[in-house]
């Protein structure tokens, strides 16, 4: 774990326990609300009051506003479910996976990260349940002894989707809040305000940093990282089951569950380095998130992006390789049919430009990052409107093909969703303490007993 | 626990080090009933006040099995004896489709367990605790490090402990009262 003193330190040096407290906490206590802040969060509300009018709008008149129909059943809202969800995948690795990994950096941006999984899963649920066609009848996706003495369908993925996605939201949700606990308690003393210490009080329960609670506290967070790592491994996985068990050309392959994963982490730690980068310039927390986590995060996305250029050059080969006549066909139309703008956009995207974080002077320049990541971002909703689109348009049989056309209520929920997520970030960011104070303090130098 | 208007006494430290040197030496002392206070987990410390048992992997497990069990359970239940549908002659107990919903149970199940009954393990919530009498423990989250004995061990005495308090070089000692 000890890097060579060539990278850049995870917290810059000088910070004591005093310090790092002080420096995240007041961010929520003491600082004035900014006009900035104001203005971010004015904006991102206006923006889901659009997703609202979009929703209210969709259950007066249904589905039919818009633009899915036969072949084309699935359009924006399974792109948009797939590529929020896997947004969230990240905030889930970076908490769990790097914590069992004893990557310590993670501790200055894991907090965050959890937050942003919390609000993309949220964003992600809604698209299934608006895609209903009858959204208020969403309850009966779950097992429950009803009146008219019927039974979800356990063997269709569709069901394990409702497991997974559910369970997913469930055990971010404990994970985000345990580790929150000792960091409420910290407000809690901190804040010199009543109604603040009553409401962080509430919300702490009671901590007090005893040493017997540490101890079962450590062991809980840890199990709950065990058990979270195959978890988010498992949710992208029946993700690509939504597909994979189908027989649609395109989607019927068993690289499906790995190319999905590996895809949903790239997609997630853009959205990490674009929610990252504005942050730690705005609160000046260049401190507590480094040079040295730009280059690393960097580095995940480099890995995976490679990860899903494999994906991609094995359905291609699969295409020509099968023999199969419509899956040769799907590739023929993939790169000369009516959407092959899309899909060369998107190898531009995902594949070309993400090349460039091999140079080392673009991984640490926050600006160029900033950039890629959200080609990135764009590079992998493309690839999910290719698995959907793509594949649905040319039916089986001729007479069956269509085109999809998104309206503008597409648009509308989509782009508001984006508003939604950004407006929960800022109020979070306002809220609650955005960086794990009690785990940076393990981080200091200070922290260590020496053996007697 | 005797009822008294005391509830122990209270020693501060400076840093992470000297706290876990005075609990091992206040352990060895001989006072069982002891506890220390951090802002952050240090892993030395449950050891140097003689806490071993931890249950809360078993409670884990159990939430596991049990989250597992129920799962497969209610999809065995529900397929082969309930609401049987017969699909193209396959067998109604087509386990190898019910394995995702039985291990997002498990998951689910032995999350829920790990978070409450590490909570409940240690006895939170807890709206008001003697501790939080001390007006310096408010600097147990912050940068301050904290080692109580309670009232309740046999060997407490109020000038004793103090001065046995005072002798492992405590920055600032003080009676808590419950």
């Amino acid at each position: 774990m000890d890097e060579p003193t060539t990278q850049a330190p995870v917290i810059e040096p000088g910070h004591t326990f005093a310090t790092v407290t002080d420096k995240i906490s007041s961010i929520v206590l003491t600082r004035p609300t900014s006009n900035g802040w104001l203005l971010g969060f004015g904006l991102a509300f206006l923006i889901s009051m659009g997703l609202l009018y979009a929703v209210g709008y969709l259950f007066l008149r249904g589905v039919g506003i818009w633009g899915v129909n036969i072949p084309v059943g699935w359009g924006f809202a399974i792109v948009n479910f797939v590529w929020w969800i896997g947004i969230g995948h990240a905030g889930t690795l970076i908490s769990a996976i790097l914590l069992l990994l004893r990557q310590s950096w993670r501790n200055s941006i894991n907090r965050f990260a959890e937050a942003m999984t919390l609000f993309a899963v949220a964003c992600a649920g809604m698209f299934p349940i608006l895609h209903l066609g009858r959204p208020w009848l969403a309850y009966w996706l779950f097992p429950y002894p009803n009146t008219m003495r019927v039974w979800p369908q356990f063997r269709s993925p569709l069901v394990w989707d409702v497991f997974a996605v559910s369970t997913y939201a469930t055990i971010s949700l404990l994970f985000w809040f345990v580790g929150l606990i000792p960091d409420l308690a910290t407000l809690r003393d901190r804040s010199e305000n009543r109604a603040t210490q009553m409401i962080y009080g509430m919300l702490a329960m009671g901590w007090r940093g005893s040493a017997r609670h540490w101890a079962r506290y450590e062991t809980a967070y840890l199990l709950l990282a065990g058990l979270a790592t195959p978890l988010v491994l498992s949710v992208h996985t029946v993700v690509s089951f939504d597909f994979a068990i189908g027989i649609v050309p395109g989607w019927h392959t068993t690289i499906f569950p790995p190319y999905f994963v590996a895809g949903a982490i790239y997609s997630g730690f853009a959205m990490v380095l674009m929610l990252a980068i504005p942050i730690r310039k705005f609160y000046g927390l260049e401190d507590f998130i480094t040079d040295r986590h730009l280059n690393n995060s960097a580095k995940v996305m480099l890995a995976t992006g490679l990860i899903v250029a494999y994906g991609y050059a094995i359905e291609a080969f699969m295409g020509w390789y099968s023999g199969n006549r419509y899956d040769s066909f799907l590739l023929w139309n993939r790169l000369h049919g009516p959407y092959s703008f899309f899909y060369y956009l998107l190898l531009t995207c995902n594949l070309a430009i993400p090349q460039v974080l091999w140079i080392r002077k673009l991984r640490s320049s926050p600006l160029w990052l900033f950039i890629i990541s959200g080609v990135i971002l764009v590079g992998m909703w493309l690839e999910r409107f290719i698995i959907v689109v793509v594949s649905l348009h040319r039916d089986f049989l001729t007479s069956s093909w269509g085109m999809y056309y998104p309206t503008r209520w597409d648009w509308m929920t989509y782009i508001g969703t984006i508003g939604f997520f950004l407006a929960c970030m800022f109020l979070f960011l306002r809220l609650l303490p955005m960086i794990s104070i009690f785990e940076m303090r393990t981080l200091l130098p200070e922290a260590e007993v020496k053996p007697e | 626990m005797k009822r008294t208007a005391i509830y122990g006494m209270m020693a501060e430290f400076d840093t992470p080090g000297d706290l876990v040197t005075a609990a091992r030496r206040t352990y060895e002392a001989g006072y069982q009933k002891i506890d220390a206070y951090t802002p952050f987990p240090i892993e030395e410390l449950s050891e140097a006040i003689g806490f071993h048992r931890n249950s809360v992997p078993l409670v884990v497990l159990i939430g596991g099995i049990l989250g597992g069990c129920s799962g497969f359970a209610l999809q065995y239940w529900i397929h082969v004896i309930n609401y049987p549908v017969n699909v193209g002659g396959r067998p109604l107990n087509s386990w190898p489709a019910f394995i995702v919903v039985t291990f997002e149970m498990t998951i689910l199940f032995a999350g829920i367990f790990a978070v409450l009954g590490m909570l409940a393990l240690n006895g939170l919530p807890m709206p008001y605790h003697p501790v939080f009498n001390v007006p310096r423990f408010a600097f147990a989250s912050k940068d301050r490090f904290f080692l109580t004995i309670f009232s309740s061990d046999p060997k407490y005495d109020g000038i004793d402990t103090r001065r046995f308090l005072e002798s492992l070089g405590a920055r600032s000692i003080a009676e808590v009262p419950s």
